[in-house]
């Protein structure tokens, strides 16, 4: 679907500003920065329509983020009309907007919706950004989600991450019998869709790069083994072939290889498969579960988890299994070990004295930081700029069996800012997807 | 600069599942205490009067002996019905992660099967399955759910 929606933007004007305003989102408990962001205009048909809920994405998006603070536009005393003309600044300095979005939309001869914005600094009285993007108006969603990344990017310096998707296990039924399915949707929860139809326990489900095709585990004729699910064919294929179970799936991050846990007479081994090539290696030949494997971003190194030291522990491994090295070495068991898209931070589970947590650290151990806890939280996944993670919650009420329910939440790398990810059943084992190509 | 100082917590809305489960499995209930006439040699009989599950311990595949004795009367009934083949199921309680817990299903699958075989149970007859933390036996967020949830089960097929 994505695929056929070609979005072609076109740089308006970009000055480059000094003492600009800027978010510096390296530090914790950040102050949201208000941003005012207009109505986009448009004059004839549904155009105004959609002027106005391309603004109303924008601006859910940037909130969601804890980094900003849109204003209520009825406190605006410049009108959109005016605006369009020429910001008066000092009108927006007086309800306290650091920066400015404007925008129009219009719906070309040609049928594509044209969507033009420009990022104002109040104070400073300069545009920030302008571009325009063509596409079809049914894909407006996608570039309200582009042009929020454009003013995340401009005023935090970071890469920005709205416009991606989420695959998750979507759960109902009672937890002795509990149905699963693949599940999938934008990053604000937004066409949502089912992937699979839930005859079949489906667990762990991660994007490939191209976000064309989903690997994950499913349990198919009681059989647990690894396969691809290619989202736009709805075709599936078993990853090997393998005697015992395979489990534990991710892509690495050129997307031709898929590395995993193979079993191997009831002992857990990480294999990687080139899906080019169709040949399978081991890479660990230990007599411990060794699983839960993840490449760094450049592929030269693996995370995984194993119980090889007595319980279980993070390690980093050269990609062709070489130099295998504990990372983890605090009080408790850690697991789901997951590389940063940045390179710089492995976010994992930890375990201990009865409470779960969601933490960071360095690939070399150090730097341990703990974010959010809870009776059990599990299986982080990072947005694409390495900034913010998303995971599951299980809770219950109070001491009342068969209560659980499963959520999802976002959490800002500093800790600040955890939010849950509505969904429309209880939900698990997320997995962010790069930016959308 | 007149940032405005915000909350940056938003108010986490926990909600609850409302649904009614019942306390005991359905699906793998090997209790068999309602089995009323179980034809000698079949899958209810196992069940009924023999015992289809051994318990483990916390992040543990060794079997105990408790679990020992368990198997041993399993290894007579399959001897006695040398034509039954069978299924071992690995479980887990839910107090570890997914993907770790596959693996550890699988060992108690293993710890199982290795018994059978050792005690003379032909490999051909017994296949073993691991369902991790994903098919829990009883509900409920105790040391006594989770420790009959940690098991490794039996199957006639």
């Amino acid at each position: 679907m994505l695929r056929k929606l070609l979005i072609m933007g076109l740089m308006l004007f970009a000055a480059p500003a000094m003492a600009e305003v800027r978010i510096d989102i390296t530090q914790g408990n950040v102050k949201p920065l208000p941003v005012a962001i207009a109505d986009f205009q448009g004059a004839k048909g549904n155009e105004g329509q959609l002027g106005l809920d391309i603004s109303r994405v924008i601006a859910a998006d940037l909130e969601r983020s804890g980094l900003f603070k849109p204003i209520d536009k009825r406190a605006f005393i410049q009108s959109a009309e005016s605006l369009a003309v020429q910001p008066r600044f000092g009108d927006w300095r007086q309800i306290n907007a650091q920066a400015l979005v404007q925008g129009r939309v219009e719906v070309q001869p040609d049928g594509r919706l044209r969507t033009e914005f420009r990022l104002w600094d109040v104070y400073a009285e300069q545009q920030m950004i302008g571009q325009a993007y063509f596409t079809s108006p049914t894909n407006w969603r996608r570039v309200a989600h582009i042009v929020a990344d454009a003013i995340y990017k401009r005023l935090t310096g970071e890469d920005g991450y709205f416009d991606t998707q989420i695959v998750y296990v979507a759960e109902s039924g009672p937890m002795t019998r509990r149905v699963k399915r693949l599940a999938i949707m934008d990053q604000d929860g937004e066409n949502h869709k089912f992937l699979t139809d839930g005859s079949d326990l489906v667990v762990t489900p991660r994007f490939a790069p191209n976000l064309r095709e989903i690997t994950y585990l499913s349990f198919y004729r009681n059989t647990p083994r690894v396969y691809i699910l290619n989202i736009d064919t709805g075709r599936r294929e078993v990853v090997g072939d393998f005697p015992g179970m395979t489990y534990a799936p991710r892509f690495s991050s050129d997307g031709n290889k898929v590395i995993m846990s193979v079993s191997v007479d009831g002992n857990s081994e990480i294999y990687e498969m080139d899906l080019r090539t169709r040949r399978s290696q081991r890479l660990t030949d230990h007599p411990s579960i060794d699983t839960s494997p993840s490449y760094s971003p450049d592929g030269s190194q693996i995370t995984f988890n194993s119980d090889r030291g007595g319980t279980q522990q993070l390690y980093v491994m050269n990609s062709d299994g070489s130099n295998a090295r504990r990372i983890s070495f605090g009080d408790g068991r850690y697991g789901t070990p997951v590389w940063s898209p940045r390179g710089d931070l492995i976010a994992f589970t930890k375990m201990k004295g009865g409470t779960f947590y969601i933490g960071v650290m360095r690939p070399d151990g150090s730097g341990e930081r703990l974010l959010t806890e809870g009776y059990l939280v599990e299986a982080p996944t990072w947005a694409p700029n390495g900034r913010v993670l998303m995971f599951f919650r299980q809770s219950q009420t109070r001491g009342k069996a068969g209560s659980d329910s499963f959520k999802l939440y976002s959490i800002d790398l500093t800790g600040y800012n955890e939010r849950q990810v509505v969904t429309p059943m209880d939900a698990s084992d997320p997995a962010w997807s790069p930016l959308i190509p | 600069m007149k940032l405005r100082v915000l909350s940056l917590f938003a108010a986490l809305a926990i909600l609850t599942a409302c649904e009614t489960a019942p306390t005991t499995t359905g699906s793998d209930a090997g209790k068999g205490t309602q089995v009323k006439q179980a034809a000698p040699g079949s899958k209810e009989d196992f069940i009924a009067n023999v015992g289809d599950r051994v318990f483990f311990d916390y992040d543990k595949s060794d079997l105990r002996a408790d679990a020992k004795a368990q198997l041993d009367k399993q290894v007579e009934w399959l001897k006695k019905y040398p034509n039954a083949k069978a299924l071992v199921e690995g479980h887990c309680d839910e107090r570890g992660t997914r993907e770790y817990n596959f693996g550890l299903g699988e060992r108690r699958a293993k710890s199982v099967v290795e018994y059978l075989k050792a005690k003379g149970v032909a490999a051909a007859r017994v296949r073993m399955v691991s369902y991790g933390k994903e098919r829990p036996a009883v509900l409920g967020s105790n040391d006594a759910s989770w420790a009959q949830n940690r098991r490794g089960v039996t199957v006639v097929e």
